[in-house]
């Protein structure tokens, strides 16, 4: 019998949808809300010297990681789901774009924390 | 020849109640991906040097980038909201002392694990980051 790889692209779905349920709120206040405006946080907690700290140290690395490639993964499913139930296309070719997405984000993702260093 | 009867189905269901709800909680998952897109991209312009980086977080600061970041926002807490709604039929069902564990608790609690996991996060970041 041949095994569906569908349980797997559930469990990438549902780790990344469990890790925004619980912490995408603040991390989108933390990220793109309170550290650009000042608001709560220093407008240099992110910048280029912190930054480069944080990407440098292995638990900070398997922070963005994980957090980056199982939202793209999540999103790749809903996204995938959604478009082939609006018949938009042939469902490999739906498959490919959306899974192939959130393959080539954890590849660049994984690839641009090596070429940041220790 | 097989011909099956296939009930006539609009080709805009999607947009229209009750599949519009379904719709937007899908929609969620473009917001996510979004977010993570330009998280991954300020990972690669860290890589690339200084001068990417800042110009990366020049558009972190600017107006579009904040009007994005609270739709995504939106986006996250409509997402948490529905997981959890939705979480008493995902998960198998929950017997505590030889009774299943009421729907609307599963979904009660999922909430309130959720806004606490958030608001501990935003605590620990005002504490502990620069």
């Amino acid at each position: 019998m041949k095994r569906s790889v569908a349980p797997v692209f559930w469990l990438m779905f549902g780790a990344g949808g469990m890790v925004a349920a619980l912490f995408g709120p603040a991390l989108v206040i933390i990220t793109g809300l309170a550290v650009p405006t000042g608001l709560g946080l220093g407008t240099t907690t992110m910048d280029y010297a912190h930054a480069i700290v944080f990407a440098r140290h292995p638990l900070g690395k398997l922070v963005l990681l994980v957090v980056i490639s199982l939202f793209a993964w999540h999103g790749a499913e809903r996204i995938y789901l959604t478009l082939k139930d609006m018949h938009l296309g042939p469902k490999p070719a739906l498959a490919w774009l959306s899974y192939g997405s959130a393959g080539a984000v954890t590849f660049v993702t994984a690839a641009a924390l090596l070429a940041v260093g220790l | 020849m097989r011909r099956p009867y296939l009930r006539p189905i609009d080709r805009h269901w999607w947009a229209k109640p009750p599949y519009l709800a379904y719709t937007l909680r899908e929609a969620t998952g473009i917001a996510i991906a979004a977010y993570a897109l330009v998280l991954m991209a300020g990972v690669i312009c860290l890589a690339l040097g200084r001068s990417a980086y800042d110009a990366w977080f020049g558009f972190i600061a600017s107006q579009w980038s904040l009007a994005l970041h609270a739709i995504f926002l939106i986006a996250m807490v409509f997402h948490a909201w529905t997981w959890f709604a939705i979480m008493p039929k995902t998960m198998p069902r929950l017997v505590v002392g030889g009774r299943y564990v009421e729907p609307q608790l599963i979904t009660a609690a999922g909430i309130a694990i959720a806004s606490l996991a958030s608001l501990v996060l935003l605590l620990i970041a005002r504490w502990v980051l620069p």
